[in-house]
């Protein structure tokens, strides 16, 4: 009995895909899980949503013209953040339809373009991903930004503490926002980049903004919830795996949900603590 | 650097080295805004070591303004400001985010990154300064608790226990007793005065105007600098008239005590 388990457990990992497929989902979510924390104490939850989509005709050009999936990526990044740029500034549009609008023309145009019958790979790979056709360049670059997003946020979180909590006196802190924010949306974006290759365009926001809205329903202090946060997206990555090579379900789509699972249970768990008796929160006083 | 938790300082300068002390902030001819007008305009105000100063106006009327321009946030347009290198803000809290995952260490500590080189983190002697800091203003015990479910004096309190981590001589207040009730105001009063016995310079922005006769001396503020001095001689019927535009109500204590009416608070 015990053995059919360890064997069904140890099973996936003997083909050498599964276990890129493990290394990748593991470095995307320690980088993703830990990110995510900032972008959903920052409410960036929507914009990082909307980088991810924007990017989509940067890599189906690059898919089109055979150039490297990352480069067209990053010049999707970078025409997605001009033009919300550019149509915030439009006096009678607010800034979040000027978001909304741009993303969905870039969204489109990559649709259109990704089903134009010069396309060499399928619309499919890019907006779901293919975890299972990581290469070795993909691992390397996903461990730089593992170890990149780790090493920044230690870095930046006394000052991305003092701007998300109150931005109007950062400054007295001897801190500036907008370095804050920019450091923050350069690391969100980096991180869109590299783990759409692996996740694919629709679903690299999961592992960014859910396990982060898990970890954040149980914790009550940044630190810990940053690595909660990190430990729920990869046993959900490595689960979505399991789950992916026993019922036969695409990868990126079974790690997506086990990730929103993980959700679910998160917040089942602290209602269940909350409607606690005796565990009432503490009586406010003077 | 001094140890904010034991409130033991030495006392600020007699004035025996200089005729008058040197003052810790000193404003001449200030005048500043956004964009083309002035918010402020001719402030001098010098502020001694020590000195409680209440800074009474509408809204509107440039409380805030002098306060970034203290902070070096706003230029001013023409003047001068001679302030030191470290201010405590103490912010209303409701501009904080209470939903935000922090404890009131992790606040207190907040003072510590300016006196630390960017790469450097918060290490244990930072976070006894921080916890010697909360111990000053009281709050040792709830270190550990979310800041958002802190009632708003503790809260307040809190973000004096920052400034004071900061090791700041001059601490700027932004209408710290709004919304607190009887008892939280008292002990923040006399958190404040022993904060002043310290040699620390506080400015206290309010638009109650029983709240500024508490203060060493008041600054009333409409745009232009309408007077500052003493309360018993500065507050009269006819500077908070100037101040208030003339929506004032005077109760007949024969004192001549000036109140507001309670539906002066929209924005001016």
């Amino acid at each position: 009995m015990l053995a059919a388990l360890l064997g069904a457990l140890g099973d996936p990992w003997a083909e050498p895909v599964m276990r890129r497929a493990l290394v990748e989902v593991l470095l995307l979510g320690i980088a993703g899980g830990a990110l995510g924390c900032w972008v959903v104490a920052y409410q960036l939850s929507y914009g990082a949503e909307s980088l991810a989509h924007a990017l989509l005709p940067g890599l189906v050009l690059a898919a089109l013209a055979g150039l490297p999936l990352l480069l067209g990526g990053a010049a999707g990044v970078l025409v997605a953040a001009l033009a919300v740029a550019v149509a915030g500034r439009v006096p009678v549009v607010g800034r979040d339809s000027a978001v909304a609008v741009v993303i969905t023309t870039l969204f489109g145009l990559g649709v259109l373009l990704a089903l134009s019958p010069a396309t060499p790979a399928g619309l499919g790979a890019l907006l779901f991903g293919d975890v299972l056709g990581v290469t070795d360049a993909d691992l390397a670059l996903a461990g730089a930004l593992a170890l990149l997003v780790v090493a920044a946020l230690r870095l930046l979180h006394g000052r991305l503490l003092v701007v998300g909590l109150d931005r109007s006196s950062a400054r007295a802190l001897g801190v500036r926002p907008g370095l804050v924010d920019a450091g923050l949306l350069v690391l969100l974006a980096l991180t869109i980049l590299v783990a759409v290759q692996g996740l694919g365009n629709l679903l690299v926001v999961a592992v960014v903004v859910a396990p982060a809205s898990a970890a954040r329903l149980v914790a009550r202090r940044m630190a810990p919830m940053l690595a909660l946060a990190a430990a729920t997206a990869v046993v959900a990555g490595v689960g979505g795996l399991y789950l992916s090579y026993y019922a036969g379900i695409a990868t990126g789509a079974a790690i997506a949900g086990v990730l929103v699972a993980a959700y679910a249970l998160a917040g089942a768990g602290a209602a269940l603590t909350r409607s606690r008796p005796g565990r009432s929160r503490t009586i406010r006083a003077a | 650097m001094h140890h904010p938790g034991t409130l033991t300082l030495p006392a600020p300068p007699s004035g025996a080295v200089e005729p008058a002390v040197t003052p810790v902030v000193r404003l001449a001819g200030v005048h500043a805004g956004y964009g083309a007008s002035d918010v402020l305009r001719g402030v001098e105000l010098r502020v001694a070591p020590g000195e409680r100063l209440g800074v009474l106006g509408p809204n509107g009327g440039g409380k805030t303004t002098l306060f970034r321009v203290l902070l070096g946030e706003v230029r001013p347009s023409a003047g001068t400001v001679e302030r030191p290198d470290r201010i405590g803000l103490v912010p209303q809290t409701e501009r904080s985010r209470l939903d935000f995952p922090v404890s009131a260490l992790d606040v207190a500590l907040m003072g510590s990154i300016s006196s630390l080189p960017w790469w450097r983190q918060p290490g244990r002697a930072q976070r006894r300064g921080a916890l010697d800091a909360l111990g000053a203003v009281g709050m040792a015990e709830r270190a550990q608790e979310t800041f958002g479910s802190l009632s708003g004096g503790q809260r307040q309190r809190v973000l004096v226990a920052r400034a004071l981590v900061q090791d700041a001589p001059l601490i700027l207040l932004d209408e710290p007793f709004t919304g607190m009730d009887r008892a939280s105001t008292e002990q923040l009063e006399r958190l404040l005065d022993a904060l002043a016995a310290e040699g620390r310079a506080l400015l206290v922005a309010t638009h109650d105007v029983t709240q500024a006769r508490r203060w060493d001396r008041v600054l009333c503020l409409n745009g232009d600098q309408v007077a500052l001095g003493p309360p018993e001689s500065t507050l009269t019927t006819e500077v908070l008239e100037r101040t208030y535009g003339g929506h004032i109500v005077t109760l007949p204590d024969g004192a001549g005590r000036a109140l507001l009416p309670p539906h002066h608070h929209g924005p001016h």
